[in-house]
């Protein structure tokens, strides 16, 4: 059995500035825990630059984001083991894992800070009818295939889905020389950040089609081809709109899933909106002790707010290890209209720091509309917003003294108002 | 070269009966037209070992249904194949119907299955919570049970393997004749002459009996639709459930699969084109309605993925077991749809001693009659897990995540007896990419190692067929 103070699953964006920042607030007895062969997570195979413009105040690739971060981690020579599985997490933080050079590894942690990040929502999720050809990849899959292993996935494409990978990659294959027909979304909006439809379709003139799926894939071998169709406001197909198109592949770019199959194990609570673990404004899971950080938590739209996170995750892991007593009881957040969810969904306020900053996700796209936060009945923040849409990650801060001056809140509640 | 026997079609039926008649001392050859065995009907069912009231007594279906459930425990554990004999129960809501259970009831005693039971509500519910809330009374039969049936055909073909039969895969019969004193069982590959021959072909079965027999048979395949879930919701309900069968077979069912999924499905569906396993949004969207009068909540946010398979369906309704009258030595094994899985052991042990007896064929002593299947490194307790390890370092390194399935498992897939050439070859032997995430995570990887091992350009290696490859080209290759 091996004892550490703080061990990290996954070294993506969460939990290399999970590691850093435990690490530069005194915490040195570390072990991260990483299951690819190298650091860096996903971030790897993202060569796209449009990352670190909050974290670093200047555009790097996603390969150049993540080194920043690796070199110090080998400076500081913090611990880390590759290539390593965690197969079970006990609710009093006992961890199991396996790699080809140590087999089972147990080690006994006090506190653990939950950084695997999330995957891609299969076809399979989709129902989509048809064959089960092959050229059906997730996004994300053809993102490695591209980036990190210089293969392409096919010539003929068409994406399904406009979440940031798809967008993504609608650019990156048209660059190596595939033709990409199309990007179909069943919703009328975009799931994606607008600066990749801006860059990523329209700069090479790739269509979107809103409120577009994909109905049907042809051939037995090799995908042959979709169905397109418009679909209607309740997204069923309109009988009549469908339309044949030819490809050899169809990427699928409809959502991420956080990976919370460890947590489970653990007996973390899941919240069923974001299939992130609930947690307080400490970043703790409902087993203490245990903190989430990044994509597993919750899909971001930045990676710089993903290590801002795990920043703070790491700073309430130290202070649980320090074994500093809570007492104080903890008021609940509510997503209110057109709210889907927010993260934290409770806070304590003996853990607000200078300021509570809440994040959160808009059900739906809305113009000129309000986000409002309530003390109870009491509004205490009302901010027009021009455009909310699904697709970016938004925010609340709350300054502590609001706290201090509502000392009997019972619940907090944000929405989007009208007025 | 002469074999005794040829059986063509690799499908559970043909594996079984090559794995019963290697016991005995003959030359013995499997041809299969696909890349791998389990290539159609026998990969895209409910994996359920009936336990054998559904079929009319008297049919070879009942016979074969019964003795088969017998069989399967005992089989499974020799060739290392998940099963499970978790019971089934026939639902229905409404108390008039009750008397449809007991008439099955009936005809389940009459066919041999032992333990029916019809039970009431109270039961029912404690036994499966899950269950629709609106049932009534249900007919109870314990021996109903669940298998891999990936692995009830492929574990056969290895053992069959073991034991000096050949398979030709990528073989397709284009003729069959009868000559004096054999058969030319003509395909893409040559000319094979054989003694005997056995029609394990399935789906297309009625073409290779209707080719040298002028006793017609016709399949007219039906197909099914079913939905996959997360193994999170796999033990949703413990038992198989059934609806009230109607004239088109056993309807919807919900059942945990031997692997540890939930499943729902299949419809019945007439299809024309023998493969056409195409699935549609309205069988989807039907086998799920259906499903939501057997359970609560149907967890559609879990389904990782959907399917159809198509039902070897004989015109006559039974199967069409044994040497065809007007063609001695030609037997057949047609027209097996459900129970078809259930009764494979069984059948292959009857045509087996029909076709040695009439080759006059001695008893091969030398017989290896146990298959161990690959490590299922997840399943191991952990001073197991350890032991493998110190075995071979491989099993430290996971390539599957979802299905936690090691670079060892996958390498053993590839190089034992008949091995994975496929990405779906190594998902059916190991279940790597049959999670959650459907191989979006480990597909690259399992490519990467096909290629290494089988030592093939990597733009080479497919799904199943050889059109159905991944990698096209390089990046900017046409620029």
């Amino acid at each position: 059995m091996i004892y550490k103070d703080i061990v990290i699953i996954g070294a993506g964006p969460a939990g290399l500035a999970a590691a850093l920042s435990a690490y530069e607030n005194g915490a040195t007895d570390i072990l991260i825990l990483e299951r690819e062969n190298y650091l860096g997570g996903i971030l790897n195979q993202c060569i796209h630059n449009g990352f670190g413009l909050h974290t670093f105040k200047e555009e790097l690739t996603g390969p150049e984001y993540a080194l920043r971060y690796i070199q110090k981690i080998e400076e500081l020579k913090i611990e880390y083991r590759l290539n390593t599985m965690v197969i079970d997490i006990s609710n009093t933080k006992k961890i199991i894992a396996i790699n080809e050079t140590d087999g089972v590894i147990i080690i006994q942690a006090k506190a653990v800070i939950l950084a695997m990040g999330c995957r891609e929502r299969p076809r399979g999720a989709l129902n989509i009818p048809g064959f089960r050809p092959s050229g059906i990849y997730s996004a994300g899959t053809a993102q490695k295939y591209v980036n990190i292993d210089g293969y392409l996935p096919g010539r003929n494409i068409v994406i399904l889905g406009s979440g940031d990978i798809g967008l993504i990659m609608a650019r990156r294959l048209t660059l190596e020389g595939s033709h990409v027909k199309m990007v179909c979304e069943i919703m009328p909006y975009s799931g994606g950040l607008k600066r990749n439809i801006v860059q990523c379709l329209d700069d090479y003139e790739i269509p979107l089609k809103l409120s577009h799926t994909v109905t049907k894939i042809h051939g037995k071998e090799r995908i042959e081809g979709v169905t397109i169709a418009k679909v209607d406001a309740a997204m069923k197909t309109i009988s009549g709109t469908e339309e044949y198109v030819s490809c050899d592949t169809l990427l699928l770019s409809v959502g991420l899933i956080p990976e919370n199959e460890l947590s489970r194990k653990a007996g973390v609570k899941i919240n069923p909106t974001t299939q992130g673990p609930f947690v307080s404004n400490s970043l703790e899971t409902t087993i203490p002790g245990i903190f989430a950080c990044g994509n597993v938590l919750h899909v971001h739209d930045l990676v710089d707010f993903v290590s801002e996170e795990a920043v703070l995750a790491a700073k309430y892991a130290i202070k649980h290890i320090k074994g500093i007593q809570k007492n104080e009881k903890s008021i609940p957040v509510y997503a209110r209209d057109g709210i889907r969810y927010t993260v934290p969904s409770s806070i304590e306020v003996c853990e607000v720091m200078k300021m509570q900053l809440i994040r959160f996700r808009v059900s739906n796209v809305y113009e000129n509309q309000y986000i409002s936060v309530y003390f109870d009945f009491e509004r205490v923040y009302h901010k027009l917003k021009r455009i909310l849409t699904p697709g970016e990650m938004e925010q609340v801060i709350l300054p502590k003294n609001w706290f201090d001056k509502y000392p009997a809140v019972s619940s907090i509640n944000i929405a989007v108002e009208g007025e | 070269m002469m074999y005794d026997t040829i059986i063509i079609g690799a499908g559970v039926i043909g594996t079984n009966i090559a794995s019963e008649l290697a016991k005995y001392k003959l030359k013995i050859a499997v041809i299969e037209k696909n890349t791998d065995v389990c290539e159609e009907t026998s990969k895209a069912n409910s994996g359920i070992v009936h336990s054998g009231y559904d079929a009319m007594p008297g049919t070879l279906k009942a016979k074969y249904n019964v003795l088969g459930n017998q069989m399967m425990a005992d089989f499974c554990r020799k060739l290392s194949i998940p099963f499970r004999q978790n019971g089934s129960l026939v639902i229905a809501h409404d108390y008039n119907d009750i008397s449809k259970l007991e008439a099955l009831k009936a005809q389940g005693i009459m066919n041999g299955v032992p333990g029916l039971r019809i039970l009431e509500k109270e039961e029912i519910l404690r036994m499966e919570p899950e269950l629709n809330k609106n049932v009534v009374c249900a007919l109870y039969a314990p021996t109903g049970g669940i298998v891999d049936p990936f692995q009830l055909t492929i574990g056969p073909a290895e053992l069959a393997v073991q034991n000096g039969v050949a398979f030709f895969l990528k073989t397709i019969v284009t003729n069959l004749i009868k000559t004096n004193h054999c058969f030319q069982v003509e395909t893409n590959k040559g000319i094979f002459q054989t003694k005997t021959v056995i029609n394990a072909s399935g789906l297309f079965s009625d073409d290779i009996n209707n080719w040298v027999s002028g006793h017609k048979h016709y399949i007219k395949p039906r197909k099914g639709e079913y939905c996959l879930f997360d193994k999170q919701v796999g033990s949703l309900v413990n038992s198989t459930i059934f609806q009230l069968p109607t004239v088109n077979g056993k309807g919807v069912l919900v059942t945990p699969t031997a692997e540890g999924n939930l499943m729902i499905g299949p419809n019945s569906l007439e299809e024309y084109d023998k493969e056409d396993t195409m699935t549609s949004a309205e069988g989807i969207r039907y086998v799920l309605e259906i499903a939501e009068k057997s359970i609560n909540i149907v967890p559609t946010a879990f389904i990782i993925t959907g399917f159809a398979g198509l039902r070897a369906s004989e015109i006559g309704g039974d199967f069409v077991l044994g040497e065809a009258e007007d063609v001695p030595g030609f037997f057949n094994a047609l027209g097996i749809d459900s129970p078809g899985l259930t009764a494979a052991p069984a059948i292959a042990k009857d045509m087996a001693k029909w076709v040695a007896t009439s080759l006059n064929a001695k008893l091969n002593n030398n017989y290896i009659s146990e298959r161990l299947r690959i490590v299922r490194f997840d399943e191991e307790s952990l001073e197991q897990k350890q032991r493998l390890f110190k075995e071979d370092h491989e099993y430290g390194r996971v390539v599957c995540r979802c299905e936690l399935v090691t670079l060892a498992e996958i390498k053993d897939a590839i190089h034992r007896p008949l091995g994975a050439t496929t990405i779906d070859g190594i998902k059916r032997r190991t279940r790597a990419g049959s999670g959650r995430c459907q191989g979006g995570f480990c597909s690259p990887r399992v490519l990467e190692i096909l290629s290494q091992e089988l030592k093939k350009d990597i733009r080479e290696i497919a799904k199943f067929s050889e059109k159905s490859t991944f990698l096209v080209g390089l990046d900017k290759d046409l620029l």
